[in-house]
């Protein structure tokens, strides 16, 4: 039984794959594209020009993923900078001070640059994308994210021809974030892309979810979303973006690296040393459904990873 | 009333209540959405965790009972070990229905066994649960007198292993934050090392009052 998945999303989303791979006048056309956000600038309100209801904004041919409810995706979160438990983040996160913000991006670039988040959502309009999340631990959400492609501010600051990874850190600051009172996992929490992955239309950056500024306990003001990844790669409150030769460490492949791969691609054939990755609970659902390889994007991403041997690098 | 009634008719149910306490809740937070947004999970740790809490607690009552001079609190040992069985059982359940059922796979005892075979914390933590089968079954007056109070009590030291199981289970499957299996395993460490402490003391008072052999010294110094 083969059944050809129906796009996720509009064929219209998706570079042009001769665009993609003339890669040195995608990245001036890029810049030109950022010049010209930059000039329209001034333009208020930046969220409400995206407050289309989430029935609008989702693609068709996903009509199976239903939203999960707004309370669940603001209540049941990991991040363990506020705690360990599922329900520590809402609880704690409120101690977290999203302004002023600023985000660092650095590294293997031409334009080193640190920003306000502010002016990077003026800068990068928002736009809504309802991704699903799958968690490694086995359960997923449906989010429709507010926010901007990766790839719009890292060609805004002009990777060199030396850049191969993106590695992102959150904040650390012990006084805001609990959490890191506690040697839990080494701190502050990085994570990483490879550029090729990073510059992937898919990859955003939000700023927000359901219409609505992005909650703390979601990762404000501003956190990494790649939905084909399992969820702990999509950084949370980000403040440094650095643009690397190497493979970046990343947190949860320092803490336990038979367990935590670099890629980290959503994977059914590739269990968990601990438990399986085969099913996943939908929050909201009682009965689990099959997890789909690239969590239902392969075939967006797929050609990203050919020829590698997905079992190896996990 | 003496203290054998206040025990039996007021403490005991005292406490049989405050012990169904925990399952009383979950049932009050399923039916009013109180499980957070994963409930299946929620139920799975929440038992699991008064399971585990209830096997310390029944281990702590012949240590608490010695050190406080308060021998009637054995009275309650074997309706907590009982109740530790209880949230095990319901723990156990709710992981086999996760595995069959809620998976869309029918309930075949052959995916829960693979599981278990192919995933060392369930092994150990299943393991654990088997081993306080029998224990739960001969728990009775009846199955002491059958046995015999020797052969009884040594059946049921078995409950030692299967506490070391549970803590280890506990240990193996949280993610990084490894603080609360920690301290029941320090509780269990403490709990058994009480014994040992314990039984030690015990020999070496034995060997001390059996009167010692006439000293070999003196002859060889003489000699």
């Amino acid at each position: 039984m083969l059944i050809k998945r129906p796009d996720d999303i509009r064929s219209s989303e998706i570079t042009d794959e001769a665009a993609y791979l003339d890669r040195r006048r995608f990245l001036g056309t890029a810049a030109a594209a950022g010049a010209t956000l930059l000039a329209s600038a001034a333009v208020p309100g930046l969220l409400a020009a995206c407050d289309t209801s989430a029935e609008e904004a989702r693609p068709a041919g996903t009509q199976e993923d239903e939203l999960t409810p707004y309370d669940d995706v603001t209540s049941y979160n990991n991040f363990y900078e506020f705690g360990t438990g599922k329900d520590d983040p809402v609880r704690q996160a409120h101690t977290l001070r999203t302004r002023p913000w600023t985000v660092v991006v650095e590294g293997e670039v031409h334009r080193p640059q640190t920003f306000d988040v502010d002016d990077l959502r003026r800068r990068f309009p928002a736009e809504e994308r309802v991704y699903r999340l799958r968690c490694v631990e086995a359960w997923s959400m449906v989010i429709p994210w507010l926010g901007f492609p990766l790839k719009d501010l890292l060609s805004a600051v002009e990777p060199t021809s030396q850049a191969k990874y993106v590695a992102f850190t959150t904040l650390y600051d012990p006084q805001q974030m609990p959490g890191q009172r506690r040697s839990v996992l080494p701190w502050p929490y990085v994570e990483g892309l490879r550029l090729d992955e990073a510059m992937h239309p898919l990859a955003l950056l939000a700023v927000g979810l359901y219409g609505k500024e992005l909650p703390n306990q979601n990762g404000a003001p501003m956190r990494l979303v790649v939905p084909w990844k399992y969820g702990f790669k999509s950084i949370k409150s980000i403040v440094r973006i650095r643009l690397t030769r190497e493979q970046p460490p990343t947190t949860w492949n320092v803490s336990a690296p038979h367990e935590y791969g670099f890629y980290a691609n959503v994977n059914p054939a590739v269990d968990h040393p601990r438990w399986s990755q085969k099913r996943e609970r939908r929050l909201g659902d009682l009965f689990k459904r099959p997890t789909l390889p690239f969590n239902g994007y392969g075939e967006q991403v797929a050609q990203l990873y050919a020829g590698m041997d997905l079992a190896r690098y996990f | 009333m003496t203290r054998v009634q206040f025990v039996r008719w007021v403490l005991k149910p005292a406490v049989f209540a405050a012990s169904l306490a925990p399952l009383g809740v979950l049932v009050r937070d399923a039916l009013t959405g109180g499980l957070g947004a994963n409930p299946v999970e929620e139920i799975t740790h929440r038992t699991g965790l008064t399971a585990i809490t209830f096997l310390t607690l029944t281990l702590a009552v012949t240590p608490a009972s010695q050190l406080l001079g308060a021998g009637w609190l054995v009275r309650f040992r074997r309706m907590l070990g009982l109740f530790a069985f209880t949230y095990a059982v319901l723990h156990f359940l709710m992981y086999v229905a996760d595995q069959t059922w809620l998976a869309g796979q029918g309930l075949s005892l052959a995916l829960v066994a693979e599981d278990v075979a192919e995933r060392p914390y369930i092994t150990v933590g299943f393991s654990a649960f088997l081993l306080l089968v029998p224990l739960a079954v001969t728990s009775t007056r009846g199955w002491v007198r059958r046995l015999g109070g020797k052969r009884w009590q040594r059946l049921h030291q078995l409950v030692y292993v299967a506490a070391a199981g549970a803590v280890f289970h506990f240990l193996w499957l949280v993610k990084a934050d490894t603080r609360r299996p920690a301290l029941y395993g320090g509780a269990l460490v403490l709990l058994l090392g009480y014994r040992l402490a314990r039984r030690r003391a015990a020999r070496r008072r034995r060997t001390a009052s059996i009167p010692a052999p006439a000293a070999p010294e003196e002859s060889t110094a003489s000699g």
